[in-house]
């Protein structure tokens, strides 16, 4: 199930792999038309929603664009959000280069294949859904639910709940990027090290970590970008209680309810140009990858 | 000294750190994906198997379960054709703006869903831009059902596109160029040679957008209007029915969708890991 995942997020398919430049021809005046098809739809479905949600931010000027991005109710969801991708983005940073270093290397890893099929399912599980399964686990008569009440911990309707709805959504990127590095680079160089005495830590450190190097950094970029764009998963177990546990998609969901359209659209804008640049370094990224 | 090492490099001195690390992955893996998936499905079958099936039978279930499937059957269908014809003209043409275009492709994984519900409302809504010349011809698109088709293609477009492409560009060119040497034109060409080396990779991305439409929320709620029996969709509805505090409802719903959902991952798998073996073989 390894290459489904890496195609379900799409961008791998083409992640970190070689392509060839060569052979393309300039069309003919009537394959004009099929390039024609392809660019209008593109234009359509994708460039022009964008330039209207541009111009709809800026509509009343670029100082109630700013305006509407500092109100208190604004600030702290932006901050909400970017704590909880950064934690989420922390987790799976962890836990991911360990799961694909033993998924890919420990050949006597208990269940290898089944945990290898299980990793990909959050990618298969709709938002929604990863959200309810929080408030099943942790609801009033949830399996989970005596476990947080010893601990002291308030997992629903808090911080908590969304930073596990937030790691879920997210968590097989850093695994699916860096398993097909893992497995290219070998472990011939990670066994020179042994043999030098070097430490399985130091091995880790000073050989395998820059061979998976880029592809770590651009796991670590989507799961970033994803956690800071989720919506459906952080709405469920979140109750949006405004200025507490609202996060910037969920400010946006509050505003065009409330007919607030200007704070609706420049939190939009600012979230797709959080995403630009997130684009760019990854195709930066890609390229670097390539060249090399 | 390496002559006395075992053959693949045993870099344990102490084992007891190999087990620790497999027992926090595993901890955390079961923890994280699948108690939380278990405890679903077992709140989904808690009142019986008849209980289960009232819950989708209730008719605001049953359409909204019918309208996600046709929605998401649409969307593969036009990512098939639009989605190849745009790997194809991406891979195979030279023309200004195509590296710009080629890297833009992957836009829709980076904005956040919600974010595309409200760029497709600040256009194809009743006053945007185009909607409004929609509205006064009477076709709404936009909290209709046009509009979650528009959605989905929105969320899913780079699938097909990011399946063939790869295979487009490693393909073996002799093919093609002899049959072009042949007097084949460039269409013949396509269908008899092209297509048919593409057509798997183009049939996965179509399951993968199918699996991933199944699932869409954040672009939906916005833009579909969520209308029971007309515009509410699987995930809106189960969202809808946690906020109602009816988690049997929504229990028996997520419980279809994760069956739908595992079942195209199996099919994807299988009909990756026979093609593997046909290649091998």
């Amino acid at each position: 199930m390894a290459e489904t995942a890496r195609s379900l997020d799409g961008e791998v398919a083409s992640g970190i792999a070689e392509t060839g430049a060569e052979g393309r021809t300039r069309p003919r005046p009537g394959e004009w038309v099929v390039v024609g098809i392809a660019l209008a739809y593109a234009i359509l479905l994708l460039f022009a929603p964008l330039a209207a949600l541009a111009r709809g931010a800026l509509s009343r000027g670029v100082r109630a664009f700013f305006d509407a991005l500092s109100t208190p109710d604004a600030l702290s969801a932006i901050k909400l959000t970017f704590l909880l991708a950064l934690g989420a983005t922390a987790i799976n940073t962890v836990f991911g280069v360990a799961a694909a270093w033993l998924l890919v290397r420990d050949r006597r890893f208990p269940g290898r294949r089944f945990v290898n099929g299980m990793v990909d399912l959050p990618f298969a599980v709709s938002p929604v859904i990863a959200g309810f399964m929080l408030i099943v686990l942790f609801g009033r008569t949830g399996w989970l639910a005596p476990l947080a009440r010893a601990a002291g911990v308030k997992v629903l309707f808090a911080f908590p709940g969304m930073l596990i709805a937030t790691t879920f959504i997210s968590l097989p990127f850093v695994i699916r990027e860096i398993m097909p590095l893992l497995g290219e680079i070998g472990e011939e160089e990670e066994n020179a090290a042994y043999t030098l005495g070097a430490g399985r830590w130091r091995a880790f450190w000073s050989v395998t970590l820059p061979g998976i190097r880029s592809g770590l950094e651009y796991g670590v970029l989507l799961t970033f970008a994803r956690a800071v764009g989720e919506v459906g998963a952080v709405l469920v177990v979140s109750g949006s209680i405004v200025g507490l546990t609202e996060t910037a998609t969920l400010f946006i969901f509050r505003a065009l309810d409330e007919r607030n359209a200007v704070a609706g659209y420049a939190m939009a804008m600012l979230l797709a140009l959080s995403s630009f640049v997130l684009l760019t370094a990854m195709e930066w990224i890609r390229r670097r990858a390539r060249s090399r | 000294m390496s002559a006395a090492r075992p053959r693949r490099a045993e870099p344990l001195r102490r084992p007891w750190g190999l087990w620790g690390l497999r027992g926090a992955v595993l901890t955390y893996l079961a923890l994280m994906i699948a108690v939380p998936l278990l405890a679903v499905i077992e709140r989904g079958f808690s009142a019986g198997l008849r209980a289960f099936w009232r819950e989708l039978a209730n008719p605001i279930a049953f359409d909204a379960l019918k309208l996600t499937v046709a929605a998401a059957a649409i969307t593969a269908a036009v990512n098939l054709v639009l989605g190849t014809l745009t790997a194809y003209v991406l891979a195979r043409y030279r023309f200004p703006g195509r590296g710009v275009f080629d890297s833009l492709v992957d836009m829709p994984f980076a904005i956040p869903t919600l974010v595309t519900g409200v760029m497709l409302v600040v256009l194809y809504g009743p006053s945007g831009a185009l909607g409004s010349w929609f509205h006064a011809k009477g076709i709404s698109i936009i909290f209709a059902r046009p509009g979650i088709v528009l959605a989905l293609l929105f969320v899913t477009y780079p699938f097909v596109i990011r399946s063939v492409q790869p295979v487009l560009l490693e393909a073996e060119r002799y093919e093609e160029e002899a049959a072009f040497t042949l007097g084949a034109n460039r269409w013949t060409n396509f269908r008899r040679i092209v297509l048919p080396a593409i057509l798997p990779a183009a049939g996965s991305g179509a399951l993968l957008s199918f699996a991933r439409a199944l699932g869409e929320f954040g672009s939906i709620v916005v833009v579909a209007g969520n209308i029971p029996r007309r515009t509410l969709t699987s995930p809106v509805y189960v969202f809808g029915e946690v906020e109602a505090h009816n988690e049997r409802g929504a229990s028996a719903m997520s419980v279809v969708l994760l069956a739908l959902s595992f079942g195209l991952l199996l099919l994807l798998d299988w009909r990756q890991r026979r093609r593997a073996e046909v290649l091998g073989g």
